[in-house]
């Protein structure tokens, strides 16, 4: 691809962010001088040791938590996994029953598939049109064996920020442990465990510009749960293997830096990303915005253009210099396209067509809105050589044999 | 990349995509659910494809394939254009990945559809040539 554009515009943060230049400068000396264990009784050790404490309180007062309940793992993915399978042992005796939601990041749905063939009954909640779980079908979903229930903060894909409180509020009077996974949300809500009232928390460290391979779970004092890891100390034995220091200071300073300036980035953002939702609905006929209106995460744009799939959207934009994600089967490497998408009610047709723009603070607004051209041609084209498209301007629809495989 | 350099360079310059107006055939395949359909339109003057178009909804390879399958029959006598092999198509595009080689055999079922509606409207398949046509009961996800 010698023709291929030099200029690229990164506007996939929901998948991951580059790390701050502030952020690298903390983690630096971590690696290169206070390189020490954290559990070694000598000096490089102590001094491990009061930067990790250090980090875990600064990290705590960003959640307004306290420092003993937070708990570096290794990733979101991992957080989630724990808090989920982690209740489910440690519950087992008391009921196998866990309530989740059909639009869960695959973190918590594999987990809890997982737990369905060892014997746990799974129970997964719809949502409206528009992504949200009502917190009324989770509390009458609650049974006496109910043991944890499990709803993510806001949703990766469409961006849906689901009504957490009033959920977390439900369990606690039903005495249900409640776990959220707010991966997504970190960096763009502020997030205050006392006051959203949640049991567990997961975040990672690389949706917020820090890197790679860090995350949390936050565990309220007094909820017990299996350990994760069986071997040293670290991590008040629940979570053992020597901690992973620069990353965990990277992911203090990022957290820190995303809290001092959301009052600042989350307007700008929100303005940015309503001017393209704008743009595209109002330029591109045929194109509807996934998730809810309002209650959406500042950055997350998801647009479905119709009679086009979008790998072939993903690979043209991509040629243009932008980097975007799409919910298609082809993009995923299944048949089925997005499980969120499908949930909110989406044919598999518009499902496959469909485009996640999400927007961070690196982006300027004229580099966002430049993808707005870009998108009229691609989709154009697309269209062009779509049998669909050409069904639709015909006005007719051509009785294609239904596939037996994707028609279950 | 995922694609090899010829799979990218069918799919953003696809030879022959449009509609022939006044087409001999024309064969669908596909299904919108699954996320691909491929159409195929052939003009056929004595024996020989003298024109094949296409339009495809789908992914990169879905398209790429169309590109090539029509390719790979035009100018060919019928003869030789039915026994092109989905297998031939991957292998004229370097190669395809493994998750996509169904696109490839939608092709050619999109290819011979459109073969099969051509015989149908001039007395009928030739029993010589009906094995040609058993690749449209196979499953495309069974690749």
């Amino acid at each position: 691809m010698a023709d291929k554009i030099v200029k690229r515009v990164y506007l996939d943060n929901a998948a991951t962010t580059i790390v701050r230049s502030e952020v690298v400068d903390a983690m630096i000396p971590v690696f290169t001088e206070n390189f020490g264990n954290a559990s070694s009784i000598y000096l490089e050790g102590q001094k491990a040791k009061s930067t990790l404490e250090d980090a875990r309180a600064r990290i705590a007062a960003c959640l307004n938590a306290e420092p003993s309940e937070i708990y570096f793992t290794s990733c979101g993915t991992e957080s989630d996994n724990w808090a989920i399978k982690g209740t489910a042992f440690r519950y087992a005796k008391k009921g196998k029953h866990i309530i989740t939601s059909a639009i869960e990041h695959h973190a918590v749905l594999h987990s809890c598939e997982a737990l369905a063939k060892l014997g746990y009954e799974i129970t997964y909640l719809p949502v409206d049109e528009y992504g949200l779980v009502d917190p009324a079908q989770v509390e009458s979903a609650i049974r006496t064996d109910t043991i944890l229930v499990t709803i993510m903060m806001a949703n990766n894909e469409i961006g849906t920020v689901e009504p957490i409180e009033e959920i977390a509020k439900i369990c606690k009077d039903k005495k249900v442990l409640f776990h959220t996974d707010a991966v997504q949300a970190a960096g763009a809500l502020p997030i205050d465990v006392k006051a959203l009232g949640v049991d567990m928390l997961s975040l990672s460290g690389h949706k917020l510009h820090a890197p790679k391979g860090i995350g949390i779970l936050y565990i309220r004092k007094g909820v017990a749960i299996t350990n994760f890891m069986d071997g040293g100390a670290q991590e008040r034995a629940k979570r053992a293997g020597t901690e992973n220091l620069p990353y965990i200071i990277g992911f203090a300073k990022a957290l820190e830096l995303s809290l001092s300036e959301m009052q600042a980035n989350i307007p700008r953002i929100e303005k940015i990303r309503d001017e393209l939702i704008d743009a595209v609905l109002d330029t591109i006929p045929h194109v509807r915005l996934n998730g809810h209106p309002v209650k959406r995460l500042p950055g997350n744009a998801n647009l479905s253009f119709e009679f086009i799939e979008g790998e072939s959207l993903l690979l043209l934009l991509d040629f243009m210099g932008f980097a975007c994600s799409s919910g298609s089967a082809c993009t995923s490497g299944s048949l089925d396209p997005s499980h969120v998408l499908l949930a909110i009610g989406l044919p598999h047709e518009i499902a496959h067509g469909s485009l996640r723009v999400s927007i961070g603070k690196f982006n300027t607004e004229e580099e966002v809105m430049s993808i707005v051209p870009s998108l009229q041609e691609i989709v154009q084209r697309l269209r062009d050589m779509s049998p669909l498209y050409e069904d639709f301007l015909n006005n007719k629809h051509t009785p294609y044999t239904p596939c037996n495989r994707c028609a279950k | 990349m995922l694609y090899s350099d010829k799979v990218m360079d069918h799919f953003m310059h696809p030879r022959n995509v449009g509609e022939i107006e006044d087409a001999s055939a024309t064969g669908t395949v596909g299904n919108a659910k699954c996320g691909d359909i491929m159409k195929v339109y052939l003009k056929i003057e004595n024996n020989v494809v003298v024109d094949a178009k296409f339009k495809t909804f789908g992914c990169g390879s879905a398209i790429a394939t169309s590109s090539m399958a029509t390719e790979m029959i035009k100018g060919r006598t019928i003869d030789e254009a039915l026994s092109l092999t989905n297998k031939a198509v991957a292998e004229a595009l370097d190669g395809l990945p493994p998750v996509k080689m169904h696109c490839s055999l939608l092709a050619e079922q999109a290819v011979k559809a459109a073969f099969k509606e051509y015989f149908e409207t001039h007395g009928g398949i030739p029993e010589d040539k009906k094995a040609f046509f058993d690749v449209l009961d196979e499953d495309e996800h069974s690749v």
